[in-house]
């Protein structure tokens, strides 16, 4: 018989030793009456004998050593009897307890899906990422670097540690079956999927002697565009795509879900079959790697051997790898840039958590010191200190673990929104959903709360001068626990603050940034981005016209004030920093300060309403062959000269003239400045203040060296200003440009007002949020200082009956009351008040666009806060003063 | 009657088992055996006892179920289970090395060499 049997055969188990027990009394007995005893000695002899039965037994109940368990069930039982007792307390604790643990775990939902996972791939802990290092790159600017295609062939051939596969983008246009479109199209070695580990959904993966130049098409297409453009036909294997005017067979189909850095992808197609020239020199570095180490293998062999290998390369390739070095690091999901807000947030719900526990606590504290009597009895029958503490524990682990398992169940409904309100899209979201880690840490969290908030009343519970306790009645005791009272109303206070101003100061940070001059005109414009036809793009010529009619198309639609074509939208995702030098002793890369790049045609001043501050900007004079020609924003031109006047000066742009290959020879980099134009906020209104580069320059695409035109037309956007709402010209403005081809295509149409939304929306989502935050926190602290006062204001009834008996007015016993509670609240603004500016720090260095300045934040919560807590605890002074002398004294 | 003595420290658990070790019994014969086999000389503490047993049960030393005693009662028998035989073995060995060992110390007289 096991512990668990024997608890729950208790019932046998009782019967069974009182019949023992009766059975050697009655031996006992009947054996003294044999030797001569009357029965009434007899008995009593054998029960002299036997010792009390009631001791006998309890210490055979403890032999059994499951003494702790049947406690634990005898309390728990208890706990469930005070509780359904007093129905309306259990309630509102267990509501107020599964609100925060509901909130703390559903922010923990998300942070485990999106931080805390590990990738979606077998052993995902032997998987590594390769990366490109030089001195002169700076990561934090331009993200990691990659590698060239060549380069990633001779690591895959030479490794013997690691096997090695690469991906690339190259978005393109499928232009058969169905109507054209643009697809995010993923250029992978042929081995990625198996190197990942993932099998395809159906079909196969690519063969190695497909990722060749020059073998036949052949595509795989991800789960999502097979869903979308073939309906997840199941004879989707076999047909085929026109792609870049090649026709491409589909051989396999991923599985869903598959990603490469956090997207899906639409196709991918054999990376050895991009022939271009970014392929075929070291100088570019297109191809991702990932990388999975082989058995045996460790990181450490890993990078020695890489290092190596670089060497070599170095050493061989002078020109393009000197100085170059490999830089091997586990895989990780991409999620820097939400990571410190989601822990910011899982803090902040944590206060709101914390404040819903010292309620409770003040509450069963208050309901322990009522049951001051009742213990003191106990402990006067026998009960330890230790049983006592256990018991209250107990009382609160119940209450703790109702409100938790309450608050996963929200938490597993609330999580769902909270990621679909993430402003713009959250990294990993596929992966946030419930798994036993959440569980887990919601189960801890409700414990821990129980032990929290059960302690107070724990270490309360009488021990000592047991027989003071039982002689008195139970107010001459509330004196020691005054102090905890006041505890928890300071601490709860202290935390409100906290989250008010925090609310206060994103609110303020809003209001100014809303406010801000974005630059632009941004009425009636909108951006898309565009794909020229695939059969264009093979000549430098053929490009620039076809742009050319691209402009002239669109201008002849009705409604269109204005086109133009541009490759970084403001405040949309991209941008483009290249270094700059006032003259022409140019210092090398990594010494030159940066600007922010724009690509434009002439006419993009007047679609996006730029302010022109001096000179000219483009027209159509600027082209091949003529001077180059560029326009600076008045921050360059402050930044560069340290004056406005700058027109006619000259700028030496280095990368933009020989960074690229085919860029020819070009006979100087210096640009004449023709022209300066208002600063535009390209970093949204949040972030441009903050922004690292903020002056801006503008070339014209016209003359754009001809091995920059490729690449620059599949990154470039159409800029419009309508004199119409802009929704109504966008179908005819897609006719229009179809091209002679049919097969051009826009897509991702933002309004600029919407892009000027979008970028306040991580400041509005977390004033949301915070709002919700400090709301509750407000609440809860509200009703923490009534409960407190309340309770305090009942125990001194006898003395206020006193008070009012000598004499005191009303007035005066509500102002002893209100000093009380005002007393509390100062202190606990005080100690908040510290706290919040160093949350105010947090703030600041968490989220874009907040500027260090609580003391406003201040100004506006700390009067809505003291205003709450004396509402809350004006209902108990009004009871206070109208306390009956003569009552009150006889209830004494 | 001759004086009484009360019980070494952990002795009772070693008498227990022996009295067990004979045949199944219950606790009232297990008091009587104690007290007659020692001529009276040990006094069995009845109210220790059947937390004793209960505790030698728990660890599996001592196994127990209800039969009819001669008189066509139900008691409560017990018995030592294996595990129980060679705890008994073990305790009685200990005990015997001791008071051995007790009794050689008792028998120097002063200023004798060991």
């Amino acid at each position: 018989m096991n512990w668990w049997h024997r608890l729950l055969r208790r019932k046998t188990m009782e019967d069974q030793l009182e019949k023992e027990l009766r059975f050697h009394l009655e031996q006992h007995t009947a054996q003294l009456i044999a030797n001569g005893l009357d029965p009434a000695e007899a008995r009593r002899r054998a029960r002299l004998g036997l010792g009390g039965p009631e001791q006998v037994k309890e210490e055979c109940r403890d032999a059994r050593g499951t003494r702790w368990l049947e406690d634990f069930w005898q309390d728990l039982r208890y706990a469930m009897r005070t509780m359904r007792k007093q129905a309306g307390f259990a309630a509102m604790a267990v509501l107020t307890l599964a609100l925060g643990i509901g909130a703390t775990t559903a922010m923990f939902t998300v942070i485990n899906g999106v931080l805390l996972r590990p990738l979606p791939y077998p052993d995902p802990n032997r998987l590594v990422a390769v990366h490109g290092h030089t001195d002169t790159w700076n990561a934090e600017v331009y993200g990691e670097q990659n590698l060239s295609y060549l380069d990633f062939l001779d690591f895959q051939r030479l490794s013997r540690s690691l096997d090695l596969a690469g991906f690339s983008f190259n978005p393109t246009t499928v232009s058969d079956p169905g109507e054209p479109e643009y697809v995010d199209r993923r250029e992978i070695s042929s081995n990625l999927f198996s190197v990942l580990g993932i099998p395809l959904l159906q079909g196969r993966s690519f063969l190695p002697e497909e990722d060749q130049p020059g073998a036949t098409p052949v595509v795989i297409l991800s789960y999502s565009y097979w869903q979308r453009r073939f309906a997840g036909d199941g004879k989707t294997i076999g047909k085929s795509l026109v792609m870049d005017q090649h026709r491409y067979t589909i051989v396999g189909i991923a599985p869903a879900g598959f990603r490469t850095l956090g997207e899906e992808g639409d196709v991918f197609t054999p990376i050895g079959q991009n022939t271009q020239t970014y392929m075929r020199v070291r100088r570019s570095h297109p191809v991702l790697v990932e990388a999975r180490l082989r058995p045996a293998s460790t990181l450490a062999q890993v990078r020695a051997e890489l290092e190596l290998i670089g060497l070599h390369l170095a050493e061989q390739y002078r020109d393009t790898n000197a100085g170059r070095s490999f830089v091997v690091d586990p895989l990780r999901p991409n999620v820097r840039s939400v990571r410190s807000t989601l822990w910011l947030l899982l803090g902040a719900v944590s206060l709101v958590l914390l404040i819903a526990c010292a309620n409770l606590a003040s509450l069963l504290l208050a309901r322990a010191i009522s049951r001051g009597r009742e213990l003191g009895m106990r402990v006067a029958l026998g009960a330890s200190r230790g049983r006592l503490v256990r018991q209250c524990l107990t009382e609160s682990a119940v209450l703790g673990l109702a409100g938790g398992v309450l608050g996963i169940l929200l938490a597993a409904i609330a999580f769902r929104p909270f990621v679909a309100f993430w402003p713009g899209a959250l990294p990993r979201a596929e992966e946030v959903h419930l798994d036993w880690r959440v569980l887990v840490f919601g189960l801890a969290v409700s414990f821990l709360c129980g032990f929290l908030f059960g302690l107070a009343p724990a270490i309360r519970a009488p021990f000592r001068n047991v027989d003071a306790i039982l002689r008195s009645g139970s107010r001459t005791v509330v004196g020691g626990s005054r102090q905890l009272h006041r505890g928890f109303v300071i601490s709860e206070i202290a935390i409100a603050i906290v989250l008010l101003v925090a609310a206060g100061m994103l609110g303020r940070t809003l209001l100014r940034l809303t406010a801000l001059d974005t630059g632009i005109d941004m009425h009636n414009v909108f951006a898309a981005r565009m794909a020229l036809s695939p059969s264009v793009l093979e000549k430098p010529e053929q490009i620039r016209a076809a742009w050319k009619e691209v402009l002239d198309r669109g201008r002849s639609v009705p409604g269109v004030r204005a086109i133009a074509m541009v490759d970084t939208v403001p405040m949309r995702e991209g941008n483009n920093q290249i270094g700059y030098w006032p003259s022409a002793d140019v210092p090398p890369e990594d010494k030159q300060p940066l600007a922010l790049a724009a690509s434009v045609s002439p006419d993009y001043l007047r679609v996006m309403g730029i302010a022109l501050r001096s000179g000219r900007f483009f027209d159509d004079h600027d082209r091949q062959g003529s001077a180059p020609v560029i326009v600076i924003d008045e921050v360059l031109a402050q930044e560069a000269f340290g004056r406005q006047d700058v027109v006619g000066k000259k700028l030496w742009i280095e990368s933009l003239v020989g960074g690229f290959p085919n860029a020819g020879a070009a006979p100087s980099s210096s640009f004449e400045i023709v022209g300066v134009v208002g600063h535009v906020r390209q970093w949204g209104l949040a972030g441009d203040d903050q922004a690292r580069v903020r002056a801006q320059f503008y070339y014209p695409f016209a003359q754009l060296p001809d091995g920059f035109t490729r690449r620059w037309s599949e990154l470039m956007s159409i800029v419009v200003r309508t004199d119409v709402e802009p929704s109504s010209v966008e179908s005819s403005l897609h006719r229009e440009l179809r091209g002679s081809t049919g097969d051009q295509v826009i897509y991702e149409v933002h309004t600029m007002e919407n892009l000027v939304q979008d970028s306040l929306a991580p400041q509005r989502f977390l004033l949301l949020l915070f709002g919700i935050f400090a709301g509750l926190a407000l609440l809860l602290a509200s009703i923490g200082i009534y409960g407190v006062l309340a309770y305090l204001t009942n125990q001194r009834v006898p003395e206020i009956g006193v008070r009012v008996a000598m004499g005191a007015s009303r007035h005066q016993v509500m102002w002893l009351v209100l000093r009380h509670s005002l007393g509390m609240v100062l202190l606990g603004v005080g100690v908040g008040s510290v706290a919040a500016l160093a949350a105010a720090r947090v703030l600041q260095r968490t989220v874009e666009g907040v500027q260090f300045a609580p003391l406003s934040a201040f100004a506006v919560t700390i009067p809505v806060l003291v205003f709450a807590a004396l509402l809350a605890s004006f209902l108990p002074a009004l009871r206070a003063s109208r306390i009956d002398p003569v009552t009150a004294l006889r209830q004494e | 009657m001759t004086t009484k003595s009360d019980l070494p420290q952990g002795t009772l658990d070693l008498l227990i088992l022996k009295v067990v070790a004979l045949g199944p019994v219950h606790g009232y014969a297990i008091a009587q055996r104690l007290e007659q086999v020692s001529q009276h000389v040990v006094q069995v503490p009845q109210g220790s006892l059947y937390p004793a047993l209960h505790r030698l049960e728990n660890r599996g030393i001592l196994a127990a179920e209800w039969e009819e005693t001669d008189t066509g009662r139900e008691a409560k028998f017990y018995r030592l289970t294996k595990k129980g035989r060679a705890q008994l073995e073990t305790e009685a060995a200990d005990w015997q090395r001791l008071t051995e060992a007790i009794g050689l110390i008792l028998k120097i007289s002063n200023g004798d060499a060991p």
